[in-house]
């Protein structure tokens, strides 16, 4: 029988630790996750890798955040490549692509939900 | 190389610009060139520029090293006198002799002396050469009063001269009029009375008989007249002669009046032996302007290159500021050609003369005079040199109150219309440059230099771009972004005028979207600039970039180097202490930078503020390294310690450090002050220079170091503090209106049309009447400066951000360093594997 990781929700911060329009990080089981909160959009807060798999650094959550052609984007503040904020795909080259976890809000806390 | 030797006589203008034109086609000849003055070519038709501050290493238009590199023998300050023509060799004063196979004599002109008697006084001069202004400038010292003989186009020239000597100035000339040559009689009035008001004396129709010592002066000119005039100097400009003497003496056909004869091929009478330039003879005419000698000295190197060249003649149509009036002259000038009609313009207020003729039916122009207001220059030129039929009205075409001028537009011109005449760029030559994939004019001007001479045709050139790119359906796009359909220039004004605080305001009024990493930190700069709030304040915190928002610069592992302000590159002791105690606790690598200052790397995120604490108890301030803003301003010691400095340039670099720091702007600014002329801060290398003169300070504006190195242009000599200051807040404040985004100074006054020439205009003579307005804001942004971090370090909201996780403690602990010559840096990804592992497994192995 397969062992199915179990995937949990896990409280990672709270509302009041977000900045708006912008980023912040967080540990969440050993993997430095970026959470971008854009308070005027339907699902508020986004997750991805934050690590930059182009300048091979952590620092996704310190990108920009904007939109390109109609999609959520965050950029690299190293080389400023353009990531899909729901899917993680890199927009300049289509062989990149950042991990996505889901993200919630439960109130005024953030949820990751990430391996146990 | 091959063996063909080419002997070159001449290193004035047109000699170096054959020597140029030669090289550039690769020929690969033995070229030697001789010079009778001690120095390589330099640029005699702004020779009057160096009595306003112009350096007269300025006007050279090449150095010994320049024909080092070209592979060119130069021979300085040892004249040819004699050519022995059967032997093919020519001999020097100091008896060097030079085979050639093919000899180019570009020996030039002399000054015309009018055989007077007493013309040869110690305190007679004459105006051609760096020397003479050096003798000039001497007898001026102790001169009050000067006479120019000769009221030409030289003659005003030099009149200019004398009269930024600071004397008392006279233009003395033997015809009825000024400039006769190129006005007629309603021109040359109107130029007499333009000059008059500016306190130069004219006497016309006056005959010199004899120069006299004088009684209330050191000269006396005693006129046919009986009239007398005292004076202490007197210069000749009188007209010029062909130096032919070499000529005339290797029995080559020389002219009637003087000058070598040439044929269509420049050749002399001798068929190894060209002449060109104003030591020339052609068609029985001295071409006395330096366009024409340009060709000739290509159409030599083409046949030396191979190629069929001809002269054709040339046109002597010219535009000028003579003592700041412009003056133009077209064609047929007087109306000599038969049959010919004028239109004439005549404003004695606003002191305005204009005059077209045409052909008799009124559809061919053949000239123009123009005096006091030349903007018509351009136009009417492309219609007399491309014979384009004449609108039904001619007079519309200088009449003002006649409506909106018929304009000419590029798309009538024929492809053969020169539009640059100084480096003869067609508009032929221009579609080329668009068709080999030019889509801006900033790319032609560069790949053709059009427009990067006298600047005459930078209208027309820029009419002729943005048509022809319309025509090929490019339409020109100037949008920042997708967010916002305007430039950058656009949305500052936007922001300015509506009052526009916050991106979203922008946005909301302006854009649409959410905007990106490009409106964002562009719209920030422009909330900077205009209002000054702190970059990290929150509706401004998420639209800078990772530099502005950790104040700091983000390096290649995600680490920041901290760059504390060190005005003027001056520090004591004491502070250098504390920067060496912060780098060795915090663990960072120390470099010095090239702007006087010390660069800390390897700070981790949630340690900059810790760092920071430290440096701003210790006294310092943010550099604002990472912000596209004032950076630092490099001095050199000054009159303080330094044996030669005139001025404390130390003192000023701080004091306009000071001034200017926190300003944001387009791009980042960079600036230097040098205590005298040896330049030692490299100042000319900046955004804005200052370099220490006897009496104040000379203002150096738009250069840069970096990947396309620019030198500064001069832009005004002998300030004093209050007016250099003044000129520096008017220049960065009209920067920061009116640059694109990230475009540095040179590139933005490259763009402005009318160039630096406009931005003196603006700067200093207010001609859009915002001066006070500029100075005003800025001061409301030095007024309202605050040191960034000192704000953040007592802000507990904008201090979360630089929390490396919002959940946990402690840094990122991927960053990794190694040791280097004594010091931290980044490991290398393979380091980093092996390094991050050994830690991981003595962690299990607690």
């Amino acid at each position: 029988m397969n062992v199915v990781e179990k995937l949990v929700w896990q409280g990672v911060c709270l509302r009041a630790d977000l900045v708006a329009n912008s980023g912040v990080c967080a540990l969440v089981a050993g993997e430095q996750v970026a959470i971008f909160y854009l308070p005027e959009t339907e699902q508020q807060v986004f997750a991805l890798g934050n690590r930059d798999p182009v300048g091979r650094a952590n620092v996704m959550s310190r990108g920009i955040v904007g939109d390109l052609q109609g999609q959520l984007v965050v950029a690299s503040p190293l080389y400023k490549e353009h990531y899909n904020l729901l899917t993680g795909q890199c927009l300049e080259d289509a062989r990149v692509c950042l991990p996505v976890y889901p993200v919630r809000m439960d109130g005024d806390q953030v949820q990751v939900q990430a391996g146990n | 190389m091959n063996d063909r030797k080419i002997v070159v006589i001449g290193n004035g203008m047109v000699g170096h610009h054959f020597v140029e034109t030669l090289v550039g086609l690769g020929t690969g000849d033995h070229i030697t060139v001789i010079g009778e003055e001690p120095r390589p070519a330099y640029d005699r038709v702004h020779l009057s520029e160096v009595f306003c501050g112009r350096e007269p290493a300025e006007l050279a238009l090449a150095t010994r090293d320049t024909y080092r590199e070209w592979g060119v023998q130069a021979v300085f300050g040892d004249p040819v006198t004699r050519i022995e023509r059967a032997a093919k060799t020519v001999v020097t004063a100091s008896g060097r002799r030079f085979d050639y196979h093919k000899l180019v004599m570009a020996t030039g002109s002399y000054p015309f002396v009018p055989p007077v008697s007493g013309a040869d006084h110690e305190r007679c001069l004459v105006y051609r050469t760096i020397d003479d202004l050096g003798r000039i400038k001497a007898a001026a010292k102790d001169s009050r009063t000067g006479v120019v003989v000769g009221g030409g186009l030289l003659g005003l020239e030099c009149a200019n001269a004398l009269r930024n000597l600071d004397l008392e100035t006279h233009v003395v000339e033997f015809a009825p009029g000024l400039m006769g040559v190129q006005l007629d009689e309603g021109g040359s009035r109107m130029l007499r009375r333009k000059i008059e008001a500016l306190g130069v004396r004219v006497h016309t129709s006056k005959n010199t008989r004899e120069i006299v010592d004088g009684s209330g002066a050191a000269l006396a000119m005693n006129f046919a007249d009986e009239a007398v005039l005292d004076t202490d100097m007197i210069v000749f400009s009188a007209g010029i002669r062909p130096r032919d003497q070499l000529a005339r003496e290797s029995e080559l056909a020389v002219g009637e009046r003087g000058g070598i004869v040439i044929d269509y091929k420049c050749k002399t009478s001798d068929s190894d032996i060209f002449a060109i330039g104003e030591c020339a003879l052609f068609g029985g005419r001295i071409y006395g302007l330096v366009a024409p000698g340009y060709r000739m000295a290509e159409v030599v190197a083409n046949q030396l290159a191979g190629e069929p060249a001809q002269f054709q003649g040339a046109d002597m149509s010219t535009k000028l500021k003579l003592l700041g009036v412009d003056v133009g002259s077209i064609g047929d000038a007087h109306a000599r050609i038969e049959g010919s009609i004028s239109y004439v313009f005549s404003d004695e207020r606003a002191e305005v003369y204009k005059r077209i003729v045409t052909s008799g039916d009124g559809k061919t122009l053949l000239g123009a005079v123009l005096v006091g207001d030349c903007e018509d220059y351009d136009t009417l030129l492309q219609y007399f040199l491309n014979g384009i039929e004449l609108p039904a009205e001619p007079e519309s075409l200088i009449v003002p109150a006649a409506g909106d001028k018929p304009l000419l537009g590029a798309a009538a011109l024929p492809m053969s219309a020169t539009v640059c005449s100084c480096h003869n760029v067609t508009k032929g030559g221009i579609v080329e440059a668009l068709d080999s994939g030019c889509c801006s004019l900033g790319e032609v001007k560069a790949e053709t230099r059009a427009s990067t001479g006298c600047g005459g045709c930078a209208a027309m050139l820029k009419n002729l771009v943005e048509d022809e790119l319309s025509a090929r359906g490019v339409t020109v796009d100037k949008s920042i972004c997708e967010h916002f359909p305007h430039t950058r220039q656009e949305l500052y004004h936007l922001a300015r005028v509506g009052e526009l605080k916050t991106f979203d305001d922008m946005l909301a009024k302006h854009g649409r979207g959410r905007g990106c990493d490009i409106c964002k930190p562009a719209v920030a700069s422009i909330m900077a600039s205009l209002w000054n709030e702190h970059v990290l304040e929150m509706p401004h915190v998420g639209l800078q970039d990772t530099n502005d928002t950790f104040l700091a610069n983000m390096q290649k592992d995600g680490t920041y180097s901290v760059v504390p302000r060190i005005a003027g590159g001056e520090i004591t002791p004491d502070k250098l202490i504390v920067l060496g105690e912060v780098a060795k606790k915090y663990g960072l690598y120390t470099k010095i930078t090239g702007g006087q200052r010390i660069d800390l790397f390897g700070a981790r995120q949630h340690e900059l503020p810790d760092i920071w604490r430290e440096l701003v108890a210790a006294g310092f301030e943010t550099g604002h390294a990472y912000g596209k803003a004032l950076r630092t301003v490099k001095s050199c010691v000054g009159s303080t310690w330094c044996r030669y400095g005139v001025q404390d340039s130390v003192g000023m670099a701080i004091y306009i450090e000071n001034r200017y720091k926190g300003l944001r702007a387009p791009h980042k600014i960079k600036s230097a002050v040098s205590g005298c002329t040896r330049e030692c801060a490299e100042a000319q290398s900046k955004d804005f220079g200052v370099i220490a003169t006897e009496n104040g300070w000379n203002l150096y504006v738009c250069g840069n170091g970096g990947m396309k190195p620019r030198h500064a242009d001069l832009f005004a000599t002998d300030l004093d503090d209050e007016t250099l200051i003044r000129y520096i807040d008017r220049f960065l404040m009209f920067y920061i209106r009116t640059a694109d985004r990230l475009q540095r100074t040179s590139v933005w006054m490259d763009n402005l049309e009318g160039g630096l020439d406009y931005l003196r205009e603006v700067v200093i003579e207010d001609s859009l009447g915002i001066c006070s307005e500029l100075e005003q804001q800025m001061a409301s942004v030095v007024g309202t400066y605050q040191c960034e971090w000192n704000t953040t370090i007592n802000d507990p909201e904008k201090l979360k951000r630089f929390r490396q996780f919002v959940n946990a403690d402690g840094g990122d602990p991927e960053v990794v360093f190694v040791q280097e010559r004594g010091q931290n840096r980044p490991a290398r990804p393979e380091e980093k594997i092996r390094l991050v592992a050994r830690v991981a497994s003595a962690a299990g192995a607690k």
